[in-house]
């Protein structure tokens, strides 16, 4: 994998060695290996049309510089193109100065949201907070125990008082029980929905208002392919998050998800989250990402 | 465009439409040139019989393998589910379970994920829910040692189905890899037999799915697929490519989180709603034509009012 995209396009570039700028037909042939690279990243192929375009307008023209080749030349306008869409920097939680302050969590069935609650509730704890978690799945088998689980192993109450029924009822009384422990912050963990399910959809909407959430965080499952695009839209315009979590970073997916999701929603990617266990969570790296996306 | 015939947007939009679908890049430039050549040779010369003929490939591929579920003709039967962290393991188990006791069965699960938390407890519910008897240890549990109790149980019980489920992992984790064949190993020892090792494949999976075909079959032989949450947008196209690499067959979808939510792998309803949207556009685009040669006869007609 090491420099896999860079071999090809220098073999692209071999042709074309000694020019001072970049012609067209040389930038034409190094996008075809750039869009292929996308594509097996799994960058959702409209996403892969605009942003090789982009590419193309930045590239026609530009000066080769003396350190770089012209397949370096095209790779540094490529990461830096991936960089922006990703995100400058890491951006963190902003949590405000509300009490308490809501973070809702929302994504598709098994991406791994109560995972992150978790991990959440671990970070902000180590963080001098007092998180209260609180189970608003009352759908999948055993999800208020998985949530019950996991703020035990942390050592961070869990508001769960009922496995079935409404969830928004759930949502709502959480915050009056945050009150009452003295919790500054609450994390509400959502079942898992398709984007299609519009009952459900309408639900993940009812709970948002009902928390009023600072952040409401997607979590999106490192492995997808070409539907990110569809479903990133659609949790955005039923519950407009704030951030995006990208989940099981920790396998050999290429994630390029994280630049469909970026360019279609323009919301930040802000953690990373990188195993099962509640630790194993990072602030997302824009630079990194881009590397691993073009599988470099 | 499709419609318009063999144009360079119209492959460019038949190639678009199995990208988008998740089969990749590499099965996708295969499919459409052997496509291309086949049109060819059979002198096809618009979208829609390019369409069919690549249709008719798929179905070729897909529909000839064995996609029946492996049972013994005595004894206990035994499948074991494996794949990576969230797709429908566990769910698909308790899916098949009613299936099976609802057929006046003797079914056994063994919760042989004791990593994840209250893993045990959710197949315990499905347990329930189905009917089904389940075999647990505490969590941290050995999980071939609970594969093995799991054993003992259902043929201590005489049950005609054991159904072994198992942690999420990713494939590039070598000890979890190596736990998962150690199961394997535990269970075809004292079992003497292993009847299904079935991967199940998320839907929205893009092209890390062909990986973990690859593992996972080098982990465990796996003998099956069983692609879930179909009822969702995503198309599930990876199975096309892992078909086709490594021989897998499909056995089973899974279309939602309800208990009936299983269903066979119907490998023409897949194909046609692998090209639902190009299918659409071609309706589409056919009805524009027809709508313009209306409007085309009304101007001849209005023209022929003026000049009578
Ligand atoms: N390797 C790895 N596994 C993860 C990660 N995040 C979650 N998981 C695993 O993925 C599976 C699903 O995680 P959950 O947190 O239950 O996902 P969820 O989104 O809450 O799922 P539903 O509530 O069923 O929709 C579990 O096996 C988790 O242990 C991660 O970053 N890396
Ligand atoms: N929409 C839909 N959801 C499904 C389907 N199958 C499973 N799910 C959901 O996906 C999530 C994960 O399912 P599980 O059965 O827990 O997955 P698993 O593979 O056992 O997960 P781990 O044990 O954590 O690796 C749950 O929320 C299920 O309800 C399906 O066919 N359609
Ligand atoms: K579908
Ligand atoms: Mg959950
Ligand atoms: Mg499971």
């Amino acid at each position: 994998m090491f420099n896999a995209l860079q071999e090809r396009l220098d073999a692209v570039f071999d042709r074309f060695r000694g020019s001072k700028t970049l012609t067209e037909e040389q930038v034409g042939e190094g996008l075809r290996e750039i869009r292929l690279a996308l594509l097996e990243a799994d960058v959702n192929f409209k996403v892969v049309k605009t942003f090789v375009g982009r590419i193309r307008e930045r590239s026609i023209g530009a000066e080769v510089s003396e350190a770089l080749n012209p397949g370096q030349q095209i790779i540094k306008i490529v990461n830096e193109e991936l960089v922006t869409i990703l995100g400058e920097q890491s951006a963190p939680l902003d949590l405000g100065s509300a009490s308490p302050a809501v973070i809702m969590m929302a994504g598709l069935q098994g991406a791994g949201k109560t995972t992150a609650s978790g991990k959440l509730a671990k970070l902000l704890k180590s963080k001098g907070r007092q998180p209260l978690l609180v189970a608003c799945d009352l759908q999948r088998p055993a999800a208020v125990k998985q949530l019950k689980v996991l703020g035990e192993r942390i050592d961070v109450p869990v508001y769960a008082p009922k496995l079935e029924g409404d969830p928004v009822e759930v949502a709502q009384n959480a915050i009056a029980e945050a009150k009452r422990l003295n919790c500054g912050v609450v994390i509400v963990d959502t079942a898992g929905r398709t984007n299609v399910d519009e009952e459900m959809m309408q639900q993940a909407a009812d709970i948002k208002a009902a928390v009023n959430p600072v952040e409401t965080l997607f979590v999106i499952d490192a492995m997808i392919g070409q539907e990110a695009v569809n479903v990133a839209k659609a949790f955005q315009e039923a519950v407009d998050f704030t951030g995006v979590i990208l989940s099981k970073l920790d396998g050999d997916a290429r994630g390029g998800a994280a630049l469909s999701v970026a360019e279609v929603t323009g919301r930040p990617i802000k953690f990373a989250s990188v195993g099962e266990k509640l630790d194993e969570f990072e602030a997302f790296h824009p630079d990194r990402m881009a590397g691993r996306i073009l599988g470099m | 465009i499709f419609s318009s015939g063999l144009t360079e947007e119209a492959w460019e939009e038949l190639e678009e439409s199995l990208i988008a679908a998740d089969v990749g890049v590499d099965a996708t430039l295969e499919l459409v040139e052997g496509l291309r050549a086949r049109v060819k040779e059979q002198g096809i010369t618009d979208g829609a019989g390019a369409l069919a003929l690549l249709k008719e490939v798929l179905r070729l591929e897909l529909g000839t393998a064995d996609r029946t579920m492996a049972r013994r003709p005595e004894g206990t039967t035994v499948w074991l589910f494996t794949g990576v962290n969230g797709t429908g393991k566990t769910t698909s188990i308790g899916k098949l379970a009613k299936r099976h006791v609802d057929a006046g069965e003797k079914v056994v699960l063994a919760a042989a994920d004791t990593f994840r938390a209250a893993a045990s407890e959710q197949l315990e519910i499905w347990g329930e829910r189905s009917g089904a008897r389940v075999i647990r240890q505490d969590e941290g549990a050995d999980p071939a040692a609970v594969a093995f109790d799991g054993w003992k149980a259902a043929t201590a019980a005489n049950a005609d189905l054991l159904m072994i489920d198992t942690a999420g992992r990713l494939q590039n984790k070598k000890e979890l890899m190596a736990e998962l064949t150690k199961v394997k190993k535990v269970v075809v020892r004292e079992a003497e037999h292993l009847d299904e090792v079935l991967l199940v494949i998320d839907a929205t999976t893009g092209q890390n799915g062909l990986s973990q075909a690859k593992a996972f079959t080098e982990a465990v032989e796996v003998t099956g697929v069983v692609l879930t949450k179909l009822d969702g947008t995503a198309k599930g196209g990876i199975v096309i490519a892992i078909q086709r690499a490594l021989g897998l067959p499909v056995k089973l979808v899974g279309l939602g989180e309800g208990i009936e939510d299983l269903a066979e792998f119907d490998p023409d309803a897949f194909i046609d709603a692998l090209f639902a949207e190009v299918v659409q556009d071609v309706e589409l685009e056919d009805f524009d034509a027809e709508l313009a040669e209306l409007v085309a006869d009304q101007q001849d007609d209005q023209q022929g009012d003026g000049t009578a």
